[in-house]
């Protein structure tokens, strides 16, 4: 193999598992570490400057570090890197004097935004420190999009989303709420120097089964279910309640139905549990609270007697898998299976849809009438139309939309100043000596063996009364410190000097996870076969360094280091240097 | 401060044939300097033994003073273990394998520990073919008191304070083939593939084997001018063969060329294959194992690799035909018959 070109940024990011799976690429274990030491202000603006939520996001985020997380490899579980970034934000004092002002001189550029989700809000806190006038339209009363009509208080308390809401509102922005807009022509009219739409997915998909138009208005479309609950418009439900689907938003319509008076709550879905989009832990949640989970039933119709809806009745599948794994269900045989309801749920999924837009504005619409949008700039075929969040590519997640917001924050920076804009600015990265002395290193190199803390609940006797208290507590300051020092440091990187080595073999005779061999080269297939220890994970890399005296490479699987440094302690030449690599995706305006 | 090693390792570690994975052969966490040579020694005795499928509890490991005689803590935890006075280390051994027959003896010792306090006890103990294998982890120096040069120092060598050692160097290969014993070789901290195979072979070998490991010490003597720094013995290095350890219910899947090869059959079936880069060099053949190691000083080199086998020699037990048994595991009865059997053996002699 040729020697790894650690001079390129990507490689040690990739190194850092959960930082490299953040759609906005937050540095993790920095503001783990900043929790560790106490330091929540630090932390909470590390995470504001990077995901904008950090208060909401520590509560609901899907969280695509955890699975990533390099302990998840060697420990049971991963850190529990949600709960800590909640941490920073409950602990935070007066974040407000470190964030930006809006400046006095406008730059005479005019920003619209229609929708006020996350990712709007995002473009808003972007680029209007640089002296944009952005105008943010919005159909609600407030701002937030979907983390306030789909999030349920018991997962989201209000003030911590108005707070950071208005952080951004903060920054001079106008807004326009109660204002839905339902021509885009008629804004492309004003004089706006660019147009950013985040709308998100807001239609959700409806059943057409039999007795569905009978059903009437005992059956509800998630989404809209979860907004009226939000908004106060729906207060009460029937005892016995049914919702189906199994995603996230199923999970929250059921636990929503628990506390507005259904007693018998049941989630019914078409396929096997293994195959249900929500997240483990909001699934785990539902269960605690008493929710079966019905798998391999797909709804075949609704029963409705005198022009009152009974229940539902499903058939019985299982899942077969033929040789591409491609899936399919077929009938088991057993008899359908009638159940009762007074309410049904439709949770199955929601769509993009612009009936707003006029389809003769120059933006070109494509496959399932989605506009075409370039995946790095987010510009759309009218060029001065940009598009983010789940608006852009379909139904993802609050972090994923923040990701769109600064990268489309960006594109409309460089349209405005008449720049390509593919011209995307490179990461900003810093590599920090970590040596302090013998055995002396700035992190906590230690590796603790203790298992993941789980966050504590709230009694379900005051939960299930209240729509908004609150279910989880968050962790205490100790209980974090002590799941802060599981975070393996995975940005604190090993880096290799060959020209110091002189091939003692210390470090590898040192590594607990033998991730070290010095061997001589050979093409990847053939080195992964000859390491220490089996290198079976492909989408870990392989760090090679030049050929060494003796002929050999030194060759570190990245897959189960622990960053505990002692290939840098027994190193008598500093041919190994722990240093810590703190990248940032480069923003429009710098924060922090 | 923080000094730890976690006890995270590799998920997909894989056991050996009696159910360890190598984790299990290890010890307590290295105290000698960053770099030192032994530490390299004790992880090819971890993965000899590991490899070996050698389970732990019958193993006994000793040794005298030293930084080499340290080393015992940090391999094989699960072992039994004795850390004897300067020198002694032959003794101990001794009378350990002299009461139980049973165990795996690894005895560890350092140049000072074996060339100077600890020479007339070196000398007994081979003269006595004891079933055990002693390692001498060589760095030609008096590491844990700063090194000065010890009896192993090679005559011109430059110490760290820049002094020419004066006095010649005792070569312990030499003399242990001198004085009997049946396995000997030597070997470089800083070559495992070479080192690992040889572990085996003595650790196989029923009798006396002997290594003698160049292990450099990176604090006191990897200076300028220094015989046995990193640089100077991977420069004069040179081998008698390459060597490959092949256990007694495998084949042997290498193949060599016509001539070129011989095998070393060890006492328990196992075979220690040898393909030679000396011409001329045979390793069962006493006199010609002197002649080579005597070329190779004069041309300045390092001999390495297996310098001489004697494989049907008889241990120390065998000679002083004991029991078969552990004597450990005697009952009382056997080990004392009572008055009447006293009274039968010495009426014997009237």
């Amino acid at each position: 193999m040729n020697p790894t070109d650690i001079t390129n940024p990507e490689y040690f990011h990739k190194v850092i598992d959960c930082q490299y799976a953040c759609p906005a690429h937050t540095p993790v274990p920095e503001y783990i570490r900043l929790i560790a030491a106490g330091r929540y202000d630090d932390a909470y603006m590390i995470n504001w400057e990077s995901n904008v939520f950090p208060g909401v996001l520590g509560r609901t985020c899907d969280r695509p570090c955890e699975p990533a997380c390099r302990r998840g490899r060697v420990d049971e579980e991963p850190v529990a890197i949600c709960r800590l970034k909640r941490v920073a934000a409950d602990n935070k004092g007066n974040v407000k004097a470190r964030m930006p002002l809006p400046p006095v001189r406008k730059n005479g550029r005019k920003v619209c935004l229609i929708g006020g989700g996350p990712a709007s809000l995002t473009v808003a806190r972007d680029l209007a420190p640089l002296g944009y006038e952005i105008h943010l339209y919005d159909e609600w009363h407030k701002g937030g999009g979907m983390m306030r009509t789909q999030i349920p208080g018991f997962r989201l308390p209000e003030s911590v989303l108005d707070e950071e809401v208005n952080y951004v509102l903060a920054l001079g922005i106008h807004t326009h709420f109660n204002h839905y807009v339902s021509s885009l022509k008629e804004i492309l009219e004003k004089d706006y120097d660019a147009v950013f739409i985040g709308t998100g997915a807001p239609k959700g998909r409806d059943l057409n089964l039999p007795g569905r138009k009978e059903a009437g208005d005992r059956v509800h479309i998630g989404v809209e279910f979860l907004a009226n609950v939000a908004f106060g418009h729906k207060k009460t439900i029937g005892k016995r309640v049914i919702v189906l689907g199994g995603g996230n938003t199923a999970m929250d319509c059921c636990r929503t139905a628990r506390r507005l008076g259904g007693q018998d709550v049941k989630v019914i879905v078409r396929s096997p549990f293994q195959d249900m989009k929500a997240s483990p832990w909001e699934i785990e949640d539902a269960k605690a609270e008493g929710i079966p989970i019905l798998n391999n039933m797909p709804p075949k119709e609704f029963v409705v007697e005198d022009g009152k809806l009974k229940g539902m009745i499903f058939s019985k599948v299982k899942a077969v898998y033929d040789e591409a794994g491609k899936r399919s269900l077929v009938p088991t045989g057993e008899p359908d299976e009638f159940i009762e309801a007074d309410d049904v749920i439709i949770a199955v999924g929601q769509d993009n849809a612009f009936p707003w837009i006029e389809r003769d504005l120059g933006i070109e619409f494509g496959k399932w009438d989605l506009p075409v949008i370039n995946p790095i700039s987010f510009q759309s075929t009218r060029p001065d139309v940009f598009f983010g969040g789940d608006a852009a590519f379909g139904p993802k997640n609050i972090i994923t939309a923040v990701a769109h917001g600064h990268q489309a924050a960006i594109s409309i920076h460089l349209y405005c100043s008449g720049q390509n804009v593919l011209d995307r600015p490179a990461p900003t990265v810093n590599l920090y000596q970590q040596k302090m002395g013998i055995h002396e290193w700035i992190y906590d190199s230690v590796v603790t063996e203790d298992d993941r803390y789980k966050v504590p609940h709230a009694s379900l006797d005051v939960t299930l009364k209240d729509l908004r208290a609150e279910v989880e507590l968050g962790f205490d300051r100790e209980t974090a410190f002590r799941e802060a020092q599981r975070c393996l440091n995975c940005d604190v990187q090993t880096v290799f000097t060959p020209d110091l080595c002189i091939e003692c073999d210390a470090c590898m005779d040192i590594c607990p996870t033998s991730s070290i061999t010095f061997t001589t080269n050979g093409d990847e297939d053939d080195l992964r076969s000859r390491l220490m220890a089996p290198a079976n994970n492909r989408s870990q890399d392989l760090y090679v360094s030049r050929e060494l005296p003796t002929s050999r490479v030194m060759v570190k699987d990245e897959d189960v280091c622990l960053h505990c440094g002692l290939c840098a302690e027994r190193c008598p030449t500093s041919a190994w240097d722990m240093k810590k690599f703190l990248y940032s995706v480069t923003k429009t305006t710098k924060i922090i | 401060m923080s000094y730890v090693k976690s006890r995270f390792r590799h998920p997909e570690q894989k056991k050996n044939a009696v159910g360890f994975v190598k984790s299990d052969y290890e010890g307590a966490l290295s105290t000698l300097c960053a770099g030192c040579g032994h530490d390299s020694i004790s992880a090819a005795i971890v993965q000899a033994c590991y490899e070996l499928s050698i389970e732990p509890h019958r193993v006994a490991k000793l040794s005298g003073i030293g930084c080499s005689s340290k080393t015992p803590t940090y391999f094989l935890g699960n072992s039994h273990g004795f850390n004897s006075v300067h020198g002694r280390m032959p003794s101990i051994t001794t009378g350990a394998n002299l009461a139980n027959r049973d165990l795996i003896y690894i005895g560890v010792s350092g140049d000072g520990d074996t060339a100077s306090i600890g020479l007339g006890q070196f000398c007994h103990v081979m003269r006595r073919n004891l079933n055990m294998t002693y390692i001498v982890m060589n760095n030609g120096c008096y590491g844990l008191t700063k090194g000065q040069d010890s009896a192993t120092a090679d005559y011109g060598s430059v110490n760290k304070a820049g002094s020419e050692n004066p006095f010649p160097a005792i070569d312990l290969a030499e003399l242990a083939i001198t004085l009997g014993a049946t396995f000997v070789a030597r070997s470089f901290s800083g070559d495992k593939t070479q080192l690992i195979p040889l572990l085996k072979a003595a650790l196989s070998h029923r009798g006396f084997a002997f290594l003698d490991v160049i292990s450099p010490c990176v604090t006191f003597n990897n200076n300028k001018g220094s015989t046995k720094s990193y640089d100077y013995v991977r420069q004069h290095i040179e081998a008698t063969s390459a060597l490959d350890f092949v256990p007694e219910a495998e084949e042997i899947t290498v193949e060599y060329e016509e001539g070129s090869s011989t095998t070393v059959e060890l006492h328990d079936g196992s075979l220690l294959a040898l393909r030679k880069l000396s011409p001329g060099w045979d390793p069962t053949d006493r006199n010609a194992a002197m002649n080579q190691m005597d070329k190779a000083k004069r041309e300045g080199k390092i001999l390495t690799g297996l310098l001489y086998a004697e494989t049907s020699s008889r241990d120390l037990h065998d000679v002083l035909a004991t029991v078969d048994q552990p004597l450990n595991s005697l009952t009382q009865e056997k080990l004392c018959p009572g008055s009447a059997a006293l009274e039968g053996i010495n009426s014997s002699f009237r």
